[in-house]
């Protein structure tokens, strides 16, 4: 569904991705580990088009969208959470869904997608009101996520969902990002430095290194990787 | 949803409350002596350029200093036109010149709006606060050096189109057009693209049609109030336009709470009466009136009427 060929990025005269190649096959969860600075962020922003790439290709559901302005590719129902979540502060949690919706016009399946997010994330509905950027991280987060299922993604992209959330928030998000692919049969591309976490509910995974991928497996072999376990999952 | 019909509510009631005010007041303009009824012009110009240029500092985020320039082109431009045509008209024919100059000033405004706005695309804070106030700057200096508008010494004898009914007439279109838009579904996209660019983006909404939009008609209304002034004090002179009279438009918008039109609005009223007040004060007046910012932006930095803060921001 989403095919990345020999994708490289540059910031300035700093190399950041070196031709990364990666596959994300429909229904899947696809997860890319690696430490700070590998290129995995990276890696998102020049899908969703948020950054250029200096050459390369990303091709998503047959047509190749590479260095199309990101509101754009949003259209095509591939959607990015991006990192620090980015709600909109000074809006209401409601206000934020609707925003999702942005770019749609039935009432009543935006209505009916409000609901479903509702119901992933109870939290939400309670907060109805409230300003997102009066609510905890974790809570901004869930938002983050209902808020890019407004926008009817097809492919949903996901930067670092447990980045400084507490613990028992992060498992609830993760249980719901496994139901949302079983559900609504989303393709799911996850970034995350807690790799142990990603690995355990991805089917393949990719590691990044300084730019490339060194490494890539089912995630099942992955957690079994030695090599993996040395320097990603604290072993 | 149920509250966008409850908005728009909103701002039609502020588009007939204004009307009425204007034609009520109208009614007793000429009760007024001149001073007063000055001050009163006044006051509703400097509304319709506070809520104009909130669209763009308030609602979409931006930091333009070149409001100012905004106001000269429209001003000068409304001006040229009355000034040659209106030999040519009967007097019945009077008001529509007008209107029709205030229009052409308006997107004449609208063009250089939209000139400003196109490199703010790349810039932000205080970089974009530079290149407009660099604007408002070259604005001045080609006027000055413009003799078909009279260069330096200034634009004399325009006709006194300017009456109170058509000033709050046109305050009131201001407000009600940009509170429709901003509460407009449409218009939500103004505050996600202050709020975060990125997070916008990935929404969807394209954020450079925004603030494109945003310099665009807050810089047509700017134009209207240019226009406005000029056939009010019959006179335009370069110096009138220079970037502390954009910084007054700014603090209005800072004082009244970025992004909060009834604020602004008020903001902009005491912000014209105040230094009218201190006249008696006479050489003391502007240190006085400076003082007086700086405790009302120490006491209330939020915006001195923040508590009707609701949904999203009205």
């Amino acid at each position: 569904m989403l095919e990345v060929k020999d994708l490289e990025v540059s910031y300035g005269s700093i190399k950041a991705l070196h031709g990364v190649s990666l596959n994300v096959p429909q229904g899947s969860i696809v997860t890319l580990i690696g430490a700070n600075g590998a290129g995995k962020s990276t890696t998102l922003r020049a899908i969703s088009g948020l950054i250029k790439t200096r050459s390369g290709s990303v091709t998503y559901s047959g047509e190749d969208i590479t260095n199309q302005p990101a509101h754009k590719i949003v259209a095509k129902h591939l959607c990015h959470v991006p990192e620090g979540r980015m709600v909109f502060a000074n809006l209401t949690v409601a206000e934020n869904l609707r925003m999702g919706a942005y770019l749609r016009n039935d009432k009543a399946g935006i209505a009916a997608d409000m609901d479903y997010a509702f119901t992933i994330f109870p939290r939400l509905k309670e907060r109805i009101n409230q300003a997102a950027g009066t609510m905890s991280g974790g809570e901004q987060q869930m938002l983050a996520i209902a808020r890019a299922l407004m926008s009817q993604p097809k492919c949903l992209m996901l930067d670092e969902p447990s980045l400084g959330i507490a613990p028992i928030l992060v498992r609830a998000i993760f249980d719901q990002i496994v139901a949302i692919n079983k559900e609504r049969g989303l393709t799911i591309l996850l970034v995350e430095q807690n790799a142990n976490l990603a690995l355990g509910i991805s089917h393949h995974g990719y590691v990044l290194e300084t730019g490339r991928v060194i490494l890539e497996d089912s995630a099942a072999a992955l957690l079994k990787n030695p090599q993996v376990r040395a320097a990603y999952l604290g072993d | 949803m149920s509250s966008s019909p409850a908005f728009l509510n909103g701002a039609k009631r502020w588009l007939l409350v204004g009307i009425v005010l204007a034609a009520v007041v109208s009614m007793f303009s000429g009760q007024f002596n001149r001073y007063h009824l000055g001050v009163i012009v006044d006051i509703g110009i400097n509304i319709i350029l506070a809520v104009s240029l909130n669209l763009i500092n308030g609602h979409t985020g931006q930091f333009s200093l070149g409001h100012a320039g905004f106001m000269a082109v429209g001003g000068y431009t409304a001006a040229k036109i009355s000034l040659v045509v209106s030999p040519m008209l009967p007097p019945a024919l009077q008001p529509l010149l007008f209107l029709g100059a205030l229009i052409a000033g308006g997107l004449l405004a609208a063009l250089a709006g939209f000139g400003v706005g196109v490199p703010s695309l790349r810039l932000k804070g205080d970089y974009l606060a530079i290149v407009t106030l660099g604007f408002g700057e070259i604005i001045r200096v080609i006027v000055q050096n413009m003799e078909a508008v009279g260069a330096a010494s200034g634009l004399k004898g325009i006709p006194k189109y300017t009456t109170l009914g058509w000033t709050f007439g046109l305050a009131a279109v201001t407000i009600y057009f940009v509170t429709s838009l901003v509460n407009s579904t449409y218009g939500r996209g103004f505050i996600a693209v202050s709020d975060d660019e990125v997070a916008a983006s990935s929404m969807g909404i394209n954020p450079v049609r925004y603030k494109v939009t945003a310099f665009v008609t807050g810089a047509f209304f700017a134009g209207i109030a240019g226009g406005l002034y000029a056939h009010h004090k019959q006179f335009l002179s370069p110096t009138g336009f220079d970037f502390l009279k954009s910084i007054d438009i700014v603090v209005m918008v800072i004082l009244g709470g970025m992004g909060r039109t009834a604020g602004v609005v008020v903001a902009a009223i005491l912000l014209t009466l105040l230094p009218e007040v201190l006249r008696q004060f006479s050489e003391y007046r502007m240190i006085i009136y400076s003082l007086l910012i700086i405790i009302l932006m120490m006491a209330r930095p939020q915006g001195l009427f923040t508590w009707n803060r609701k949904k999203g921001a009205a």
